[in-house]
């Protein structure tokens, strides 16, 4: 039994189910991320944690109390809504302290609580202003500080930084990730965006279309996906994914793909148990990163396969050189160093670290584990 | 007002503009002659005006058709004045105001924030009481009021008022927090409010343009109705049939001074609204219909 525990929940609007057994167990402490494209039924799950909205199967417990049916209040639960949800009447402090006063906490204690919380977001000398005097970080901070003045066992975050333009949407998620260190609270939060699930988690439930399809540490979501979905959603730019065939040669598995000239390529396969793929297709992926110059390659890789390419598009993005080339009718993206000598239309020598490569099922798009 | 219409004027030269501002002078002339006709001749002594000039200003100033109007004056057949019926109009026009705004404003927050099925259609029959023509439903609201034993009374009055005043202010009050965030309810939900609390503390508290369209327009409409008041009155006739009796005499000397002066008495509580709350009421007008 979990923290917060989800089990077997599903959800129905009418005839039509738009969770299907969603299962995860949550530890204390853990900073899960929900994340997935829009419509996959990650933020009607946070909404069934919060108690917004019903759940029509299943349970969801907290500290081993059975929540269904329990009044949002009275599940000692904070949210960060996408919008903020500022009371546009109160002023900073007001908002902060308006749940502890709906609870009935006294005035001397909630302004203890307040000041605490006020200095550890560097808020102090915000607040006698009201939400329309601030800067959209500066809500943002508020709206944090208003979910943890009240101490609660989980929060719950709403897309909390897709409001918020580029720079300062990097800077507050570093802020929450240091947050989450000093404090160790439990947190569930809702994202789109592939790279805030990676950065702030400790552990990832990728969705989509109402399932969870992999449940699993950043790492793992990352180096094995269990699909093809996972695969291509997580990570930028997506992970290549080429048609390949598998041939075994003296027992040792390889990958027939082919090149931009028609040409046949083999890449030997670091995973071994393939036998009963000898001769059938495959879909292989290869991460940007993982597809280098040869000199670029991990030096701590068992496998580096080479092949000769041309260069469609090189595209200098400062830190990092992608470079686009054709194999087997698909462009592949290739991540290199920034000052790697690359020029369109050029051969170009290509190195494989195969042991970063992930083949799939091309009918089911499971992963072929090793 | 300055502030929220700048940089929407259009551009025009000198002279259209002063062609412009002298047309508009001309209409407000045009509309503020009546008013002048009334205020000059309210101030006159009766020989004056029937003497003749009605564009006159005063040869001797006078207050006394004032002074009758509001206290002495034959209303019917008792010479009271309209000082009775001018407190009975308060006291009608204060709690049905009241009330029908907050009605209004409970059934806004609860069409748009607490949804439930049939919500839109109930919202729809609601609307039929705006459109509903006054004279269709005199005979049934009599009776139901003399079988609840309010016939004639103010109180009466007060809930035919509320009664046909809750849908205005319901669609005021709907249209308006239905731009409010819902995220906000669910917010102070989770902070542990309950209906009531977030109504009060939350809702309310950023209602105030849509509440002053809600009061300017009850009130105006509750004082100046006539139909009801002269229908279900009774002993507590309303200010606006006091005037008719006063104005519609058929014995004595027409006292037109008197008249007068009773009319612009009788208009002046909507005017007051008016010109202290107007211009939140244009602004409250396009709250709902433009975004932000």
């Amino acid at each position: 039994m979990g923290f917060l525990d989800i089990s077997n929940v599903t959800k129905s609007y009418g005839n039509v189910e738009v969770l299907h057994q969603v299962d995860i167990k949550v530890e204390e402490g853990e900073f899960l991320v929900l994340v997935g494209p829009s419509g996959c039924g990650k933020s009607t799950l946070l909404n069934m944690i919060a108690g917004l909205e019903g759940i029509t199967s299943g349970d969801i417990s907290i500290k081993g109390r059975v929540m269904n049916g329990v009044h949002p209040s009275n599940r000692n639960i904070a949210m960060v809504f996408q919008s903020y949800a500022l009371y546009p009447n109160m002023t900073v402090g007001q908002n902060m302290t308006f749940g502890l006063e709906m609870h009935g906490v006294e005035k001397s204690k909630r302004d203890v609580a307040l000041k605490d919380v006020a200095k550890l977001l560097q808020l102090d000398q915000l607040l006698d202003r009201k939400p329309g005097q601030l800067s959209g970080g500066q809500r943002q901070r508020v709206a944090m500080g208003r979910a943890l003045v009240r101490d609660p066992d989980v929060f719950l975050f709403d897309e909390p930084l897709s409001n918020l333009d580029a720079k300062l949407r990097v800077d507050m998620r570093t802020e929450i990730k240091k947050l989450h260190e000093k404090l160790k609270t439990t947190i569930v939060y809702v994202t789109h965006d592939q790279i805030e699930a990676l950065t702030l988690s400790t552990r990832i439930a990728v969705m989509n279309g109402g399932y969870v399809q992999q449940l699993g540490t950043p790492k793992e979501i990352y180096d094995t996906p269990a699909n093809l979905f996972v695969a291509t959603f997580m990570g930028s730019p997506a992970m290549n994914v080429l048609p390949a065939k598998v041939s075994m040669v003296d027992g040792v598995p390889y990958a027939q793909i082919i090149d931009g000239e028609g040409q046949p390529v083999s890449l030997r396969f670091s995973q071994e148990n393939m036998e009963d793929w000898d001769g059938k297709d495959i879909l292989l992926g290869i991460r940007p990163e993982a597809l280098t110059d040869p000199e670029g390659a991990d030096r701590k890789s068992t496998n580096i396969a080479t092949f000769h390419n041309a260069i469609d598009v090189t595209e200098p993005a400062g830190s990092d050189t992608f470079v686009t080339t054709t194999l087997g009718d698909a462009d592949v993206i290739a991540r290199m160093r920034a000052d790697t000598d690359v020029a369109s239309g050029q051969m170009f020598e290509f190195a494989v670290n195969m042991d970063k490569a992930v083949a799939f099922d091309p009918v089911t798009e499971q992963r072929i584990a090793p | 007002m300055s502030i929220a219409t700048q940089g929407t004027d259009v551009n025009t030269g000198k002279i259209a503009r002063t062609f412009i501002y002298l047309v508009l002078l001309v209409f407000a002339l045009f509309y503020l002659l009546p008013f002048f006709v009334m205020v000059v001749n309210s101030l006159k002594p009766l020989d004056e005006i029937t003497g003749g000039n009605m564009m006159a200003l005063p040869d001797k100033w006078t207050i006394q058709p004032w002074l009758s109007a509001w206290s002495s004056a034959q209303i019917g057949v008792e010479p009271t004045g309209l000082k009775p019926y001018f407190v009975n109009s308060i006291l009608m026009v204060v709690p049905a105001v009241a009330i029908s705004t907050f009605l209004g404003a409970l059934n806004g927050y609860v069409l748009t924030k607490w949804r439930f099925r049939g919500d839109t259609i109930l919202f729809g029959l609601l609307l039929f009481s705006c459109f509903i023509p006054f004279q269709i439903v005199l005979i049934p609201m009599a009776t139901i009021l003399g079988k609840i034993g309010l016939a004639g009374t103010i109180p009466g009055l007060v809930l035919v008022h509320v009664v046909y005043g809750v849908g205005f202010t319901t669609l005021y009050y709907r249209n308006y927090y239905a731009a409010f965030p819902t995220e906000l309810v669910r917010a102070a939900m989770m902070d542990g409010a309950g209906f009531f609390r977030i109504f009060w503390r939350i809702m309310l508290p950023v209602s105030g343009p849509i509440t002053v369209v809600s009061v300017i327009w009850q009130f105006t409409n509750v004082w100046n109705d006539f139909l009801f008041g002269a229908s279900f009155g009774g002993q507590s006739q309303p200010m606006t049939v006091a005037l008719n009796n006063l104005v519609q005499s058929s014995t004595g000397v027409k006292e037109y001074n008197v008249h007068f002066a009773g009319a612009i008495l009788a208009a002046l509580p909507t005017l007051l609204v008016y010109i202290v709350a107007g211009r939140y009421f244009v602004r409250g007008l396009m709250a709902g219909s433009v975004k932000g």
